[in-house]
């Protein structure tokens, strides 16, 4: 038989009980539309994970002072006082393919300016710092090295930080007084948003490392050096190099520092979404094989409701092998029917999630492409029995059958 | 010219019960083109069985049969299914159309299983019509078989059993589920088709249908009984012609009588 003549046959079959086609499809509707969406939410929980990592900026390696120890007592990482500002001027000067490099001081101060005050992250950076995070300026410029050297008391300022202090003004030119010295605003960052631990980026002052460090916090020691390396594959080489260096002007003390590069953050972070997306694609695909052994059942009675018809199409000299494509494509037909409206299923319901609860969905094209495929595979496997046994059937019998 | 049908020593026995049912015993059977055989006996008689084997649905325990020369002992079960398409026309008791499908479809159903599958859709078509009209139901070749009578539907079986141009038309019990008007009807287009030289044989219990074949085979526990050529012929149109006379005379009683 031809195959178009085997398709119309199949769908007028399905036509015939359009309910209980309907009602078996829902199987697989249900199942694809619920793998779409849990892979799109997982994709999307995943793509926001990389697109806050990637806001740290790009070819990232950070490197922090090592633990503290005394008298057996160890501090966490970053407890200990010894990454200095040297330390960060010779990685400058003596490590190849850095593309930017920026000391860090940390702090929280009160601050003052308006009339207004406000408890915020004080921050003394480089000039590079803006550049390393990848993090532009929305107004105003930021300071510059020779700013750093002279200590000036210049500040650059996040947007929360300006929408807080200055509701109606520009901020750049203004003055805004820590720990009661002036610093001259000289401009405004564009907005970050939350980090991936979930603090507020833009709540931020940046000043001078030098001029926190002296008039400021008056510490020795700096919170961190952020390096940016020249391209992707030198981070490894840039990695080592600063490990090296380090290691080096330590002069045989154990080291007291730890260098880590973005891609370990990254995949620790995405590593987690990763299994998220798994476990829920796995638990829809559940539902994809209850589909199918819905599809099964249907497709048993079905051949049994149609013992005589079989009987007919074997007499008037069908061979069996017409009556398994009748059947089977008659599966298929049903579970790749089902499949395409799951998969539009599942994408409205993403896109309704993502727009009615503000979660991040992304629906994966080669999923959709595996979904449909598979509920063409889960029709195979489970209209095969159900056809092979219609092919099977003796004429005589068939005929018989009431 | 050699028999169409060619049977010699035909058993068959069924060994599925307990005990094994010899239902046909030794059936020699020649039958030549053109013939017109009406296979009876009572219920028992073997007569399905013999009838399931020389429609190819059924193998024989021993015995030879060949049909239009071909050896049906050495085929698989593909081949006889495309024997049975090609050489073999079947009408059944129970009609046996596929429901919601069109007369025209139902008729086009064997040239679709057809191995010879140059043929267009468009000849398929003209070819399922063509029958259509030889059984007088060419204007309702649209129509599902539950919007036809069971005369008309058994007239669609008989244009389906007609597509592949059958060397035997095989039928069992045509008339069986049918009034004795409408089998006059279906009679008739069987003995119209037998005019034309095709084969026919039907199983049948009654012995006024089987008057209107030309031969008559009674089989009795599995054997032939009596062999012999119909006498009188009943012709299907003048059966009708009396029917209708007589059915005029009611219809004149009938209105004659309130009026008196």
């Amino acid at each position: 038989m031809h195959f178009a003549n085997t398709l119309r046959v199949a769908l007028r079959a399905l036509r015939r009980n359009t309910l209980r086609s309907l009602l078996t499809a829902l199987g697989m509707i249900i199942g694809v539309a619920a793998v779409i969406t849990m892979v799109s939410i997982g994709s999307g929980a995943k793509a926001q994970v990389e697109a806050q990592v990637a806001s740290l900026g790009q070819n990232l390696i950070t490197v922090m002072p090592g633990s503290y120890s005394s008298g057996g007592m160890r501090g966490g990482f970053g407890s200990s006082v010894s990454l200095t500002p040297e330390d960060a001027d010779a990685i400058a000067a003596e490590v190849a393919n850095i593309d930017g490099l920026s000391a860090e001081v940390r702090d929280r101060n009160q601050v003052l300016a308006n009339g207004l005050n406000w408890n915020t992250n004080v921050n003394g950076v480089g000039p590079d710092y803006p550049y390393v995070r990848n993090w532009p300026m929305e107004a105003g410029a930021m300071f510059t090295e020779q700013d750093v050297k002279s200590l000036a008391k210049v500040c650059v300022i996040g947007k929360t930080v300006a929408d807080q202090m200055f509701p109606n003004e520009d901020p750049v030119g203004q003055t805004l007084r820590i720990r009661n010295l002036p610093f001259r605003i000289l401009g405004v960052l564009s907005p970050k948003g939350f980090s991936i631990f979930g603090s507020d980026e833009d709540d931020v002052v940046l000043i001078p490392y030098t001029s926190h460090m002296r008039r400021v916090s008056r510490r020795t020691s700096i919170s961190m050096i952020r390096i940016q390396a020249a391209d992707a594959d030198k981070v490894a080489q840039v990695k080592q190099s600063v490990e090296d260096l380090l290691t080096q002007r330590r002069r045989g003390r154990e080291p007291d520092f730890t260098v880590r590069t973005q891609e370990e953050l990254a995949s620790a972070a995405t590593a987690t979404a990763k299994t998220m997306t798994g476990l829920l694609a796995g638990i829809a695909g559940v539902s994809l094989i209850v589909g199918g052994i819905g599809i099964m059942n249907i497709m048993l009675v079905s051949v049994t409701e149609r013992t005589r018809e079989i009987g007919i199409r074997l007499a008037i000299g069908a061979h069996g092998k017409d009556v398994l494509t009748q059947f089977l494509i008659e599966a298929i037909l049903l579970s790749s029917l089902g499949g395409l409206v799951g998969v539009a299923v599942g994408v409205g319901g993403s896109q309704a999630l993502s727009s009615y609860n503000g979660w991040p969905v992304l629906v994966p094209t080669t999923w959709i492409f595996i979904s449909v495929a598979g509920s063409a595979l889960v029709g195979i496997i489970s209209g095969f029995y159900p056809a092979y046994k219609a092919a099977q059937l003796d004429p005589i019998d068939a005929l018989r059958y009431e | 010219m050699s028999p169409v049908v060619k049977i010699q020593d035909l058993h068959k026995i069924y060994e599925s019960g307990e005990v094994p049912v010899h239902a046909v015993r030794g059936v020699s059977l020649e039958i030549q083109r053109g013939e017109f055989i009406a296979l009876m006996g009572a219920s028992g008689s073997g007569k399905s069985t013999l009838m399931n084997m020389l429609g190819c649905l059924d193998r024989p325990t021993r015995g030879t049969y060949e049909l239009d020369g071909i050896n049906i002992d050495e085929l698989d079960r593909n081949e006889l299914a495309d024997l049975r398409n090609q050489k073999l026309g079947f009408v059944f008791q129970g009609f046996n159309l596929l429901a919601r499908t069109t007369a025209l479809e139902n008729v086009e159903l064997p040239m679709l299983y057809g191995r010879h599958r140059k043929v267009s859709m468009e000849k398929i078509r003209e070819r399922a019509m063509h029958c259509l009209e030889i059984v007088g139901l060419a204007n309702r070749f649209d129509h599902f078989p539950n919007q036809l009578s069971g005369g008309q539907q058994q007239r669609v079986a008989i244009a389906r059993g007609l597509v592949n141009e059958p060397q035997v038309l095989l039928a069992d019990e045509p008339t069986g589920n049918l009034d004795s008007k409408t089998s006059v009807e279906v009679m008739g287009v069987f003995q119209k088709l037998n005019d034309q030289g095709i084969t026919i044989v039907m199983v049948t219990h009654e012995l006024d249908i089987a008057k209107y074949c030309r031969r008559n085979l009674i089989l009795r526990d599995g054997v032939v009984v009596r062999d012999e050529l119909v006498a009188d012929r009943t012709i299907a149109e003048e059966e009708m012609q009396r029917i209708k006379a007589a059915e005029a005379a009611a219809k004149l009683t009938h209105q004659a009588k309130p009026g008196s």
